[in-house]
């Protein structure tokens, strides 16, 4: 049975591979997740799941994602926030994994918003 | 709720709002019994909030008026033959259980376990989670704080980390039940 002192050879490799995080969080976009019991339900683990793994496998470093609560609009659950320094919030709605995915190339990456998937579409 | 495991993600994520710094999640399986505990030190809960807890219109949280986690698995386990009890004490902390007949129609499969702890471990803070998995006299614990003596300053969610909690735990719980609750 794996036990966690299988850890070691990951450990190993991480250290020489670490970075101090630069504390200045100036330039820092914040990707949030509603995962409440409404956006869980709604499929949100494996889209916040997704946009750590594409945020990490990029190597995007000013790039933080994050948990919150229920965002107060639990019908267009899954929600991704996506806030950038001195620009408007841009709010995703009903996102997928592929969705999150596209958001972190194309928004993220190629800062151009994804209009498609963007809650004004709903109301 | 698709699977049980999001359920745990949901009540976890609670225990995490209410300030706790330990974690306590049990996954046991005795015969056709399926238990599911959730026990936090967390700020607890008043004897009249802890009273109508289970009403879908009771909720501490502000956007809307409706917190739907704790009747959701009440329903879930009343549905598959089994039971729901919280107990809460103010400033000491709350434990959610639930039972499940693991052969019923209506249980909903336990699901991705090992996806709901590493989401659970994504900026944790002080918080310890322990995780313990029982099935018929087989069993294995994952306890954050005995992870991160062995990860030696290293943040414990680092990418390459979150996926080794993921396979460690999902892996050991195959290996001890042939994955028949996943």
């Amino acid at each position: 049975m794996k036990t966690i002192a299988d850890i070691q050879a990951i450990r190993d490799k991480m250290k020489s591979q670490i970075v101090v995080r630069d504390k200045d969080t100036s330039d820092e976009i914040r990707v949030i997740v509603g995962m409440a019991t409404c956006g869980i339900s709604a499929g949100a683990r494996p889209v916040f799941n997704t946009l750590m793994d594409e945020v990490a496998n990029r190597q995007l470093k000013n790039v933080k994602v994050v948990r919150t609560g229920c965002l107060g609009m639990c019908t267009l659950e899954p929600i991704v926030e996506v806030l950038e320094p001195g620009k408007e919030k841009v709010t995703y709605c009903r996102v997928t994994p592929a969705k999150a995915k596209e958001i972190i190339d194309k928004h993220i990456v190629g800062g151009n918003i994804c209009t498609q998937y963007l809650i004004d579409n709903e109301e | 709720m698709r699977e049980l495991s999001l359920n745990i993600l949901d009540i976890a994520e609670n225990s995490l709002k209410a300030k706790a710094t330990l974690v306590e999640i049990d996954v046991s399986m005795e015969n056709n019994t399926l238990t599911i505990a959730i026990k936090d030190n967390g700020c607890g809960m008043t004897e009249e909030f802890l009273a109508k807890v289970t009403d879908p219109y009771t909720t501490t949280r502000t956007t809307r008026k409706v917190g739907l986690g704790i009747p959701l698995i009440k329903m879930e386990a009343e549905m598959a033959g089994g039971s729901f009890d919280i107990q809460s004490q103010l400033g000491v902390g709350t434990t959610v259980t639930t039972t499940f007949a693991v052969d019923h129609i209506d249980r909903p499969p336990l699901g991705d376990v090992g996806e709901t702890i590493m989401t659970l471990l994504t900026e944790l803070g002080d918080t310890r989670i322990v995780y313990r998995y029982n099935a018929n006299g087989q069993g294995f614990d994952f306890d954050t704080l005995e992870l991160q003596q062995q990860l030696e300053g290293i943040p414990l969610d680092t990418p390459e980390i979150l996926q080794f909690v993921k396979q460690l735990i999902n892996e050991n719980m195959n290996t001890i039940n042939g994955g028949m609750l996943l």
